[in-house]
């Protein structure tokens, strides 16, 4: 595999991980309302994402970064193609981090529940944000021959984008509901439980949709093998949801995301930004690509920087592996280790 | 559309300095608090002194809420040179987005991931793994000062690159970027700036605590008497000793600037003719709205420039006139005739950066510095042997001195990215003509994008911004005036050091004070 190849399967790696992990962050979020009946349900959800949205939030941030750093040229077309979608996705992303840290911090019910609705505002809106600049970025974006965008500010906005922006939004619903099922206990497990097995044939559809759109468009027969692994898992998560098995539901969901997304960068491989006005002007890897010299060291750089970084993600996660929940329990088991 | 004037880009350049100003508000406070909190909370584990947590706590807590919207204005960064500066990207993408990527994967992830640790942490993990949580997200803060300001510096001095066919930059040795003599000063510089902020803040709110106590008739022997007084000590010195080294550093930087960007230095001081020994501008007034040198009168003193520039009392120091011919023998007298420099193009170019944005800023980052570090060595003096000032103007000065360092850290940067223009990547002097690279910044806005686009962001997230400052001031004002006790829900007279449990008690309310400092 040459570099520049390396390196577009590392941005779609890292695009996949970040709605992996945020995805279950936006997912609680954009849940409150729905899940969260009670101050200390949504107290106890809030909780579940709390120490792990901000470095869930830098997947987004690397990925972005490894767009500029391998790509620049991708990241010079979608951008600003994109323009006004990508600050109300940064407007988003700013009132729910705040509100994250300010809802604690004044004791008044409507304070609290200010924020709180913050939170899920701040939440829907990048995720849909999110979805749809990935959507167009995969399926068509109006440029020219310069990877300047045609037309107005909306010309992105395509069909593609609603459609990457609702899948997006779907995945995360239930990612979220099965994160909560595996996190919380109580009422709101339940509830969420029964959230994902109502909705998680529907949620997955824009999302199958959209790797199936990319697949009959660019794809190999590798790429339908994906897709129909995708699909599988659909079914696998929804009778791991009937059966109550929490733990194996969530992975399968999670394998939804990962064979969708590989399906679709699969698919697309080598074009970043297909343009709607010309496949001529479509952007590829070989155009949008930094150095050979510039890639070896990003190349090196990840290759020891990345699996340090998943190892104590990964161990963050296993700190905080208790299940939380909305009733005052009275004593800790063994579990807190003596200062 | 042409409101007020402005054409795309000069919007995008306010947008951009707006957005960069407001984030280095909260950068200085996260990477100086954090080192101090650090400190504290070392001070703790090794001596189990209650004033440690408690001090601890509290000072931890206003670095959380500080580092949220750090972290919020951070994201905007992310994006933006993608968003309006496309063409920008295009150019420096083989050398720029791997400094930002490295940043990210380097830096963020250690910040996000063990900060979360540190703030969820207590308690549940042992002792000293909590402690190392904390020091290891501020080991991200300053790493990812490092690169970030590597990736500045090479903007200002571009090393390490060759000239490709088109004109861009090949990036041919990192190595050379990474210990680019720039980014090793401009690092050092504001590390030490942000410990100005840090210390000027532990300074301001300490002495108010502790004139309040006293005029309250409080006991000074008690756990809250040390917490204030402990601070002001710690802060008064972190705050001399800092500035002290902000003007070593910026000796250096100084230095650097003469050789490496004259023209910076010469506006910086108004200097229009060439001078041998050159004189150190002290104040300087000018004919309002002209960017002539000529038309600047100066009150100076002999020599020192000389000396700042080149570290001796007798050497020619280029002025302002002198280098502008340089520069447009150079690298032309008007912009190329081209659509991508929009409104500019075929102009005539400015090589001087706007004189009294350079000269004032220069001086108000040394003047507001310099006042903070009297206000510390008043607060020092002041508090010697046990003693705690009363005087009003002395203890509310101070508490209005706190912003004096946030002052100098912004106009620091006004100073070096607008005494950069008309270039947003500077040539690099050292190397021959030939294989310079530079680029303007007229060329640098994403081309397909609007006005009325970038009006409706910069609008959008001015707006944003203010109303989060606004709420901001009042959540830390609401909770400095509570004192120390509102940074932890442990705080009663009986207190013992045991670790704060968070979650392994039953009442909600102090499960909440607890959440309170935690998120
Ligand atoms: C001297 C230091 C410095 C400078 C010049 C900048 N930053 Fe910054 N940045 C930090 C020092 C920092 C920090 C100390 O690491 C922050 C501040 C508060 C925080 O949460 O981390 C941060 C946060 C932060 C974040 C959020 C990180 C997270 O989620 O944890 C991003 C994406 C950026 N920055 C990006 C930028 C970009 C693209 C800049 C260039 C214009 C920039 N910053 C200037
Ligand atoms: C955080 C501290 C920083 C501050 C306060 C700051 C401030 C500014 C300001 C005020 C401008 C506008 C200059 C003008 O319009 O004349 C500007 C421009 C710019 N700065 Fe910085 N800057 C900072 C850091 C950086 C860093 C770290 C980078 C790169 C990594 C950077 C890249 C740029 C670019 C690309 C411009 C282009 C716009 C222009 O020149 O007008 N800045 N900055
Ligand atoms: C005391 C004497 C000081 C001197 C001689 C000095 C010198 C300088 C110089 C020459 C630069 C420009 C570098 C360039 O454009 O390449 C600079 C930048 C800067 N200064 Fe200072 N400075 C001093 C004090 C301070 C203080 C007290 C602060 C803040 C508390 C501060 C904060 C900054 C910042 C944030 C920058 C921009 C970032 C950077 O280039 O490091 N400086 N300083």
């Amino acid at each position: 595999m040459d570099l520049q190849t390396l390196w577009f399967a590392a941005v779609a790696v890292l695009w996949t991980g970040f709605l992996l992990l945020e995805g279950f962050d936006f997912g609680v979020a954009a849940l409150l309302p729905v899940l969260g009946r009670k101050p200390a349900d949504r107290h106890v959800m809030l909780r579940s994402i709390g120490p792990l949205w901000d470095g869930n939030e830098v997947w987004l941030i690397t990925a972005v970064g490894a767009v500029f750093a391998a790509f620049p040229g991708w990241y010079a077309t979608w951008l600003p193609a994109l323009y006004l979608p990508f600050v109300l996705v940064l407007f988003g992303l700013i009132i729910r981090a705040v509100a994250f840290e300010w809802r604690h911090s004044h004791h008044t019910e409507p304070w609290d529940a200010t924020w709180t609705r913050i939170i899920t505002a701040g939440s829907l809106i990048a995720a849909l944000g999110i979805g749809a600049a990935l959507g167009a970025t995969t399926l068509g974006l109006p440029i020219d021959a310069d990877g300047t965008r045609v037309g107005g500010a909306f010309a992105g906005l395509s069909w593609a984008a609603l459609l990457g922006a609702v899948a997006v939004l779907g995945f995360s619903l239930v990612h979220g509901a099965l994160f909560l099922a595996l996190k919380v206990d109580g009422d709101v497990r339940l509830r969420a439980r029964a959230f994902a097995l109502r909705w998680s044939p529907v949620a997955a559809l824009p999302l199958l949709a959209w790797a199936g759109i990319t697949h009959l468009r660019y794809g190999t027969p590798i790429t339908g093998a994906l897709w129909l692994v995708a699909a599988l898992a659909v079914v696998v998560a929804w009778t791991r949801i009937r059966l109550d098995r929490e733990g194996s539901a969530f992975a399968a969901w999670a394998v939804l995301l990962v064979a969708s997304a590989a399906t679709i960068f699969g698919a697309a491989y080598p074009v970043v930004v297909p343009s709607t006005v010309d496949v001529a002007f479509d952007v590829t890897v070989a155009d949008a690509s930094v150095s050979d010299y510039t890639l070896m060291i990003m190349t090196w750089a990840a290759g020891i920087g990345l699996p340090v970084v998943l190892g104590y993600q990964t161990w963050t996660y296993w700190v905080f592996r208790k299940r939380l929940t909305a009733e005052p329990v009275q004593e800790e088991p063994a579990e807190v280790v003596p200062a | 559309m042409d409101v007020l004037g402005m054409d795309t880009l000069d919007i995008a350049r306010w947008q951009f300095g707006i957005t960069t100003v407001y984030h280095f508000l909260m950068v200085p406070l996260t990477i100086g608090l954090g080192i101090l909190v650090a400190v504290m909370h070392t001070m703790w584990v090794r001596t189990d002194k209650p004033e440690w947590l408690r001090m601890t706590r509290f000072w931890g807590r206003i670095y959380l809420i500080n580092f949220v919207l750090g972290v919020a204005t951070g994201l905007v960064q992310e994006f933006q040179f993608g968003l309006a500066w496309s063409e920008y990207s295009r150019f420096v993408g083989d050398v720029f987005g791997s400094l930002l990527a490295l940043e990210a994967l380097l830096a963020f992830f250690l910040e996000s991931t063990f900060l979360g640790l540190w703030i969820f942490g207590w308690g549940r993990i042992p002792k000293k793994v909590h402690l190392a949580a904390l020091w290891a997200a501020v080991i991200g803060s300053i790493v990812s000062a490092y690169f970030i300001i590597a990736a500045n510096s090479w903007m200002q001095h571009p090393v390490g690159v060759t000239v490709g066919e088109d004109g861009r930059p090949v990036h041919t040795d990192f190595l050379a970027v990474l210990t680019n003599n720039t980014a090793l000063a401009a690092f050092s510089h504001a590390v030490v700036a942000a410990l100005m902020v840090a210390g000027a803040l532990l300074v301001g709110i300490g002495l108010w605590h502790l004139r309040k106590r006293k005029l309250a008739g409080r006991s000074p022997e008690d756990v809250d008497h040390a917490v204030w007084r402990r601070s002001v000590r710690l802060g008064g010195w972190v705050s001399l000793a800092a500035f002290a080294l902000t003007a070593l550093t910026g000796d250096w930087q100084g230095k650097l600037m003469y050789e490496q960007q004259p023209l910076k230095m010469s506006s910086a001081e108004a200097l229009c003719e060439t001078e041998a020994p050159a004189s150190f501008s002290i104040f300087a007034f000018g004919k309002f709205g002209s960017n002539e040198c000529d038309d600047v009168h100066s009150i100076t003193v002999p020599y020192i420039l000389s000396y700042l520039a080149h570290g001796d009392f007798s050497t020619a120091v280029p002025g302002v006139n002198e280098l502008q011919e340089e520069y447009a023998a150079v690298y032309g007298e008007t912009y190329p005739d081209d659509p991508s420099f929009g409104a500019k193009a075929g102009e005539p170019i400015d090589y001087a950066p706007v004189l009294a944005v350079t000269y004032w800023n220069f001086r108000l980052m040394i003047g507001m510095g310099g006042l903070s570090a009297a206000v510390a060595a008043y607060a020092l003096w002041s508090t010697r042997r046990g003693r705690v000032p009363t005087s009003r103007i002395g203890v509310y000065g101070s508490l209005l001195a706190v912003g004096a360092p946030f002052v100098a850290n912004a106009s620091g940067w006004i100073f070096t990215e607008m005494g950069r223009q008309p270039f947003v990547v500077h040539p690099n002097p050292d190397v021959p003509v030939e294989d310079q690279v530079w680029f303007f910044t007229a060329q640098a806005v994403s081309p397909g994008i609007s006005a009325a686009e970038v009006w409706t962001s910069l609008i959008t997230l001015t707006v944003v911004y203010g109303v989060l400052a606004v709420v901001e001031l009042w959540l830390i004002g609401r909770f400095v005036r509570a004192g120390v006790t509102s940074g932890d829900g442990h705080a009663t007279p009986g207190f013992t050091p045991e670790p704060p449990d968070d979650e392994d008690d039953g009442a909600p309310r102090r499960d909440d004070d607890v959440l309170q400092f935690a998120y």
